[in-house]
């Protein structure tokens, strides 16, 4: 059986089944994590032996007849910034190269109860600040599809982890884009959840208000059994929602028929290229072709969500990375003969990669006496705007659509030294976020050979709708979504 | 020139919540070093903070003993500084929408009361402990520093004032009047040299009406220490403007050993805190019922008390004061004093003597082994003539080293004063006989002659007779 082109529920269903093992399923993995790793690098670092250990426990517990979970023995990549008890969380720093957490993140604990094996932690642009995944510390991720090109980012290790078969699925987390963006350049399906569906405990914060960790996967299905799993209220995350748990995944029938679909005028035309918009006009002629009623919205804040992100994104890190000071925990710059600021100094100089201190220094200077009101305070108002327009637009429409990115993935190196244009790559995705929406990007074709997504968005708690959307074009469109790597 | 000093408070107390603010580690006093503590009050990377329902409980319950209104809904900043005793380099506190605003606290001077206004009482996180290692003892030029983040996390409720202060007795009232009212609502220890009560002084000298320039005082670690530190600042304050010279916005510190304060840092070197609102927390929305409980809830503060004492039992101000300093002592009072005696006289007794035992002995009054029956059967036996007040002292000694009843004492001893007048009649009748002179002069009209006579009669009697019916006696036979 090829075991690491099945999806994730199906390499469920055969361990059930007694058709494979979980080591069997473990092993596969492992051993196409050996094969291709050198060209892609989507982890930082593999548990060899710590998964094939569990894949040996959920076995014997097979064997015994007890229940290891409903999802027992299907591996999984993690973005490296969930904390994993005693396993390297690195976040892409060399602040935390060998930081050795001593607590899971929720949600690592919740795939953990539903019988999954944790196959290592994926590459990621450092502390999730970027979209390529080249500011990652230990080195870029390259894209399954073209290994000249990035991955996207920030979640570019877990995006090309299930692209090229090196996991049938991930966690990854989503701050402006990066679950979608980097989903989407490898042609992969990843949903970013409502802001508080998912808890953020574990996961070390990039920008609070903002992240969320969401499910990356081969398809919708397993997106929503994923999603399934890790959502759900945390007692520990005071801005988790009690809401009641849903069967995202049982809910799943394709009838879509008569609900409105909204094309976002301002994030579906202009910076957009050619290619993608017209994979993405083709997507939408087919929501028409499944009885979905289309029309174009128009939301003008739009045009100010990339600078709101770039003054609130950048205000919340500053204050979550003053943690890394070299006092407790991480990386500490020698300090002799110093006296502690030449130590912080040193050790976040030294620490930290250069777009992570651009992204401080920016923060620190927006929050400042004086500046508050014209950068921090303005921005939060351009926020409270997107909300109200998404808001209205829902009282209209049951989703909304756009493309997930301008463009299909870049060339390393072509942006990582013009961090504008960079930041540009996310200005369909980062209003989402802003307004604490959920929202989906699955693959609707290929333009110059590289996959396109297509990003389905819809209002707070609406992922059962937004994902039953996708489910339905999913079919219609039957993309083929493997890539070449690895294949002769 | 006409000086007059302005001073306001910013007063810390860490609650005595079992647990820390945002995590469930133990908020108790002592502990080995950085056992108290887990990813959250570490600052572990990914860890968030879930605020503690019982400090929220506390510091809405003070905010009412000082007659602020509750914020329906307020939120939580983060106050972002580096320093190593500080987990998250950030602190997690309260800014412009705290959990309560718009106070008062009266305080009585004697000649005068004066409305202290209260800006605000919010809450907040403690940092933990840091011990410079080195010859300055302080951050800069240290060795090395340890760090202990037991206290790390505990829930602080922040008091600011209204510059409504005028003089250092003033500020001093003020704290003994919070350091009560806190007391009574048991929500902290707040034990200053212990660090769970801290407070720092703005104080500033305004000429002829015009305003002063603001000077922060840190370091007073003690209700004596603000006293001296704020008296120093303002004759030095005063000393600087008589002297043409200008006083400098600055926070300075205070040298208990030096009897001085020092500049700390200026206004240029003031940290920009950054605040923002912490995204990592909901707005804080006690429910209306929540508040209206504890408002009914509130126990009698001690601003009232001292009233009540004064109208209601005819004690002086100041007697009043001592026994409402702490609600189990003024407890015992009332107690004491609803046994039928004089409650003046029980009132002097508790703030007295047995106050004195209690200090030295380094006893609660909650423990006192003179009960409130023994302290109102002691005055009656002083009142019925039994023993007098200077036995009364021995007694009440004896009652509290061997937790006897006064009466059980003075029994076992025979200690009852004569009172007996012909017993006494006899005594005299000796006096007279042994001390003709003495007599002689009494008869005269010499009033020195009774004092000794009766200094005989005590002597005959070691002290037993009652001296108001002995005088009595004595008057009668010689005169
Ligand atoms: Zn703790």
């Amino acid at each position: 059986m090829d075991i690491i082109n099945l999806d994730a529920l199906a390499i469920a269903e055969s361990i059930r089944e007694g058709e494979i093992s979980a080591v069997d399923a473990t092993t596969a993995f492992l051993e196409r994590i050996r094969e291709v790793e050198a060209i892609v690098n989507a982890y930082i670092n593999v548990s060899y032996e710590e998964a094939a250990r569990r894949a040996e426990m959920i076995d014997a517990m097979l064997a015994e007849g007890r229940d290891p979970g409903p999802l027992a023995g299907v591996p999984i990549a993690v973005k490296d910034l969930l904390s994993t008890r005693g396993f390297t969380t690195t976040c892409g720093s060399r602040m935390l190269e060998n930081f050795v957490p001593v607590y899971d993140a929720t949600v690592v604990g919740r795939v953990g109860e539903a019988g999954m094996v944790m196959l290592g932690k994926a590459n990621m642009d450092e502390f999730a600040m970027g979209s390529s995944t080249e500011t990652s510390y230990f080195g870029p991720t390259r894209n399954p599809w073209n290994p000249d090109t990035v991955p996207g980012g920030s979640s570019g290790g877990s995006a090309a982890a299930v692209s090229a078969g090196e996991a049938p699925w991930a966690l990854g987390s989503d701050t402006g884009g990066s679950i979608r963006q980097p989903a989407a350049m490898c042609g992969i399906v990843g949903m970013k959840p409502t802001y508080g569906l998912v808890s953020r405990y574990g996961l070390v914060a990039f920008a609070s208000s903002l992240d969320q960790v969401g499910p990356m996967a081969r398809n919708v299905g397993d997106c929503a059994a994923l999603l399934g799993v890790i959502a759900g209220h945390d007692p520990m995350d005071s801005t988790s929602i009690p809401a009641e748990k849903v069967d995202y995944q049982g809910r799943l029938d394709g009838e879509v028929r008569g609900l409105k679909v909204g094309v976002v005028k301002e994030i579906s035309s202009r910076g957009i290229d050619e290619g993608v918009l017209e994979r993405f006009r083709a997507a939408v002629s087919k929501l028409e072709g499944l009885g979905m009623e289309v029309g174009e919205i128009s939301l003008p804040s739009f045009e100010y969500a990339l600078s709101a992100y770039y003054v609130i994104a950048p205000a919340e890190a500053s204050s979550n990375l003053a943690r890394f000071d070299g006092v407790r925990y991480g990386f500490r710059a020698s300090a002799e003969g110093e006296d502690i600021w030449e130590m912080y100094d040193r050790t976040r100089s030294i620490g930290f990669g250069s777009e992570v201190k651009r992204r401080i220094i920016l923060g620190t200077y927006v929050l400042s006496a004086g500046y508050y009101d014209a950068y921090y305070g303005q921005a939060r108002k351009v926020r409270t705007l997107i909300v109200k327009e998404f808001e209205r637009a829902f009282r209209t429409y049951d989703v909304l659509v756009s493309p997930t990115t301008p463009s299909v993935a870049f060339r390393l190196g072509e942006k990582v030294d013009d961090p504008l244009t960079m930041y540009l790559s996310d200005m369909c995705t980062i209003p989402v976020n802003l307004a604490g929406i959920p929202a989906i990007s699955l693959p609707c074709g290929l333009s110059e050979g590289m996959p396109v997504g297509f990003q389905l968005m819809g209002p707070a708690l609406g992922e059962a709708t937004v994902l039953n959307v996708a489910y339905a074009l999913e079919s219609e469109l039957g993309f083929d979504q493997r890539p070449p790597i690895g294949r002769s | 020139m006409e000086f007059e000093t302005v001073i306001g408070l910013e007063i810390h107390v860490e609650l005595s919540t079992d647990s820390k603010m945002f995590c469930s580690c133990s908020a108790g006093f002592g502990g080995e070093p950085n056992t108290k503590t887990c990813p959250v009050c570490l600052g572990h990377p990914g860890s968030l903070p879930v605020p503690n329902r019982r400090a929220v409980n506390d510091t809405i319950l003070l905010a009412l003993a000082l007659n602020c209104d509750i914020t329906g809904c307020s939120i939580f900043h983060r106050k972002n500084y580096f320093y190593p005793d500080m987990p998250k380099n950030f602190q997690i506190s309260q800014y412009d929408i705290p959990i309560s605003s718009g106070g008062t606290l009266e305080i009585d001077m004697g000649e005068y009361t004066r409305t202290v206004g209260i800006t605000r009482v919010h809450l907040e996180e403690d940092t933990g402990k840091s011990v410079h290692v080195g010859e300055s003892g302080r951050i800069h030029g240290a060795e090395y520093s340890l760090e202990d983040f037991n206290r790390a996390g505990i829930p602080l409720a922040e008091i600011v004032s209204e510059p409504d202060l005028r003089t250092p007795d003033e500020a001093r009232k003020f704290m003994q009047l919070l350091h009560s009212t806190i007391r009574y609502l048991e929500i902290s220890d707040c034990k200053m040299e212990e660090g769970s009560l801290r407070c720092d002084a703005n104080i500033s000298v305004a000429v002829d009406g015009s305003m002063g320039t603001k000077v922060e005082i840190k370091n007073m670690n003690s209700f004596r220490a603000m006293h001296r530190a704020l008296t120093y600042e303002e004759q030095r304050q005063r000393r600087t403007i008589r002297d043409g010279g200008e006083v400098v916005q600055e926070t300075r510190h205070w040298d208990d050993a030096r009897g001085t304060t020092s500049p700390l840092r200026s206004k240029e070197e003031a940290f920009d805190y950054r605040y923002f609102p912490e995204p990592d927390l909901v707005p804080l929305e006690p429910d209306e019922a929540w508040v209206r409980e504890l408002r009914e809830g509130l126990p009698e503060l001690p601003g009232d008390r001292v009233r009540r004492f004064v109208s209601e039992y005819g004690l002086s101000r100041e007697i009043a004061e001592t026994l409402t300093g702490e609600r189990a002592l003024a407890d015992y009072f009332e107690d004491a004093a609803g046994k039928g005696q004089d409650p003046v006289a029980v009132a002097k007794w508790i703030a007295g003597d047995l106050g004195a035992l209690l200090n030295d002995a380094a006893v609660t009054i909650q423990s006192c082994p003179v009960g409130t029956g023994g302290l109102s059967e002691l005055v009656e036996l002083i009142d019925g003539g039994v023993i007098s007040g200077k036995m009364a002292k021995d007694v009440l000694k004896e009652a509290f080293e061997t937790g006897n009843s006064p009466r059980l004492i003075v029994e076992e001893k025979g200690l009852t004063q004569i009172a007996d007048e012909s017993e006494l009649d006899t005594l005299v009748d000796e006096v007279i006989e042994e001390n003709p002179g003495a007599a002689d002069d009494m008869r005269d009209g010499k009033e020195q002659a009774l004092k000794f006579l009766m200094g005989q009669v005590m002597k005959k009697t070691r002290g037993k007779a009652n001296p108001k019916a002995a005088s009595d006696i004595i008057r009668k036979r010689l005169t």
